[in-house]
């Protein structure tokens, strides 16, 4: 395919008005280059998707952060899975969760040492099985706000006694104050995804942006919607103004989805932790409360990682380099390893395993998706 | 695993709804949704769990981005987060 034909939108002359819109405002702010960062892989699918880094302008460079839950899960969680699994319990999980690398092992890898998994489309399935039977029935339960919610639900919701959550679930604004303080960190203005915000609305970015003084734009997921929402955040990186601007309203409310949130944090509580690569991000991570204590596969079984050091590690995992991609210091063509060793079917790093890594996406659509200019 | 997916409500019982996704009836459960949902109403599902109504008014436009994500090919990574979204919902019990 060529880079124009992947230019499809449903109303190009209004997709025409604000890239020429876009390309204005670069050159009026008169910088090279200038950095957004989106935190959603479903942003990176469908600028990828529909070719729009050919219709940016060379000087605006849109890096994905830290937005594919899948990849952010630290190797540390997924080894106490994998452990898990070894001592015999049945893990259910996400499917991506499957071939995600812990320090030796991914869950698939000890699939063929007897143990146990499942792949289950939502907890709900998990929490099915385990009623079904008397065995114990881990949820390996990763993602996002987004995510979290349906986990609060199932958990307020009477689940069994034999089910439990191994929560590995990431909460994003405290990250993008991390990556915003990172040594070097050019980002000047963040994409934040639609659906994310539909949870914790628009509001809960007004804190980063006060104390950051870095403009947030949320954004749907349209062609349309995205160029519309970077015009935007352009518009404020030029005036200097940091605030949050819903640009999703279709979805997206300021106070977002109180019913929601009330379930999330009778169930969860932030805590700091690692993300994959990354750094250590206070509030980063969501744990289950005390009160929660006997649903919790952390405070319900003795979890015994150390029986995983006697697997060698993988061997080229020490130069994925993932965690730069996430914070947006590198982006795939930088891994010597992209579409060579590593590759969707046969995956080094995270960020090739998750449908919303970033190497994963950019080897679907055609590897470097830097074709600005071509067209 | 961000994406929600819209469709449409066809019975509501309790806290459960079926819902239509292009023709396949799947069960959502409607404990986080923060509105009254009835038949007829459309919402948006995430790993088997409605997180929105959608507006009436803004149907039309959030549909039509779907059904271009499902005309993609079936390598398309868009279009598999979209159809494992409707997998999450439950199989409605027949
Ligand atoms: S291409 Fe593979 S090895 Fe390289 S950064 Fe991406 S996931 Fe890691």
């Amino acid at each position: 395919m060529k880079p124009g034909e992947q230019l499809k939108f449903r109303d190009p002359v209004r997709a025409k008005a604000l890239t020429t819109r876009l390309e204005e405002l670069v050159k009026e702010i008169g910088r090279d280059p200038i950095s957004v960062m989106h935190v959603c892989g479903s942003h990176e699918q469908a600028i990828a998707r529909f070719g729009l880094r050919t219709a940016f302008p060379l000087k605006l460079d849109v890096v994905m952060g830290p937005g594919c839950p899948v990849c952010i899960t630290d190797v540390p969680e997924v080894d106490e899975a994998v452990a898990l699994a070894l001592q015999g319990v049945r893990v259910c999980t996400y499917g991506d969760m499957v071939r995600v690398p812990g320090t030796v092992k991914s869950l698939a890898d000890v699939r063929g040492d007897g143990a146990n998994i499942e792949v289950v489309y939502g907890i709900d399935q998990a929490v099915e099985l385990a009623r079904k039977s008397t065995e114990e029935i881990v949820f390996f339960a990763t993602g996002f706000e987004t995510t979290a919610v349906a986990t609060a639900a199932a958990l307020l919701n009477d689940p069994p006694k034999n089910f439990s959550v191994l929560s590995a679930h990431k909460y994003i604004p405290p990250v993008m104050e991390i990556v915003t303080e990172m040594p070097g960190s050019r980002i000047e203005g963040f994409l934040a995804a639609g659906h994310a915000a539909i949870i914790t609305g628009s509001g809960v970015f007004e804190a980063f942006v006060n104390t950051h003084k870095v403009p947030v734009v949320v954004a749907g997921f349209e062609p349309l919607d995205i160029l519309a929402a970077l015009v935007k955040l352009v518009e404020l990186v030029r005036d200097q103004k940091p605030e949050v601007v819903n640009m999703f309203p279709r979805c997206v409310t300021h106070e977002g989805n109180k019913v929601a949130q009330e379930q999330l944090w009778k169930v969860f509580t932030p805590t700091g932790g690692r993300w994959r690569g990354i750094a250590h991000v206070p509030n980063g991570n969501l744990r289950l409360r005390e009160e929660w204590a006997a649903f919790d596969t952390r405070k319900r079984f003795n979890i015994d990682v150390s029986r995983l050091w006697d697997y060698a590690p993988p061997k080229l995992l020490g130069q994925c380099i993932c965690g730069e991609i996430m914070s947006g210091s590198k982006s795939p063509k930088h891994c010597a390893l992209f579409g060579k060793e590593c590759l969707p079917e046969n995956p080094v790093g995270a960020c090739m395993v998750s449908s919303e890594g970033t190497c994963r996406i950019w080897h679907q659509y055609g590897g470097h998706l830097d074709l600005r200019g071509i067209s | 695993m961000c994406l929600g997916v819209p469709g449409k409500v066809m019975s509501v019982d309790g806290l459960v709804a079926v819902v239509d996704f292009w023709g396949v009836q799947k069960q959502v459960s409607l404990h986080i949704v923060d509105e009254p949902v009835v038949p007829g109403d459309y919402i948006l599902n995430h790993v088997g769990y409605a997180i929105r109504k959608i507006p009436q008014e803004e149907i039309a436009e959030t549909l039509a981005m779907y059904d271009e994500l499902l005309d993609g090919k079936p390598e398309d990574l868009m279009r598999q987060d979209v159809e494992s979204e409707v997998g999450a919902s439950r199989e409605r019990p027949s």
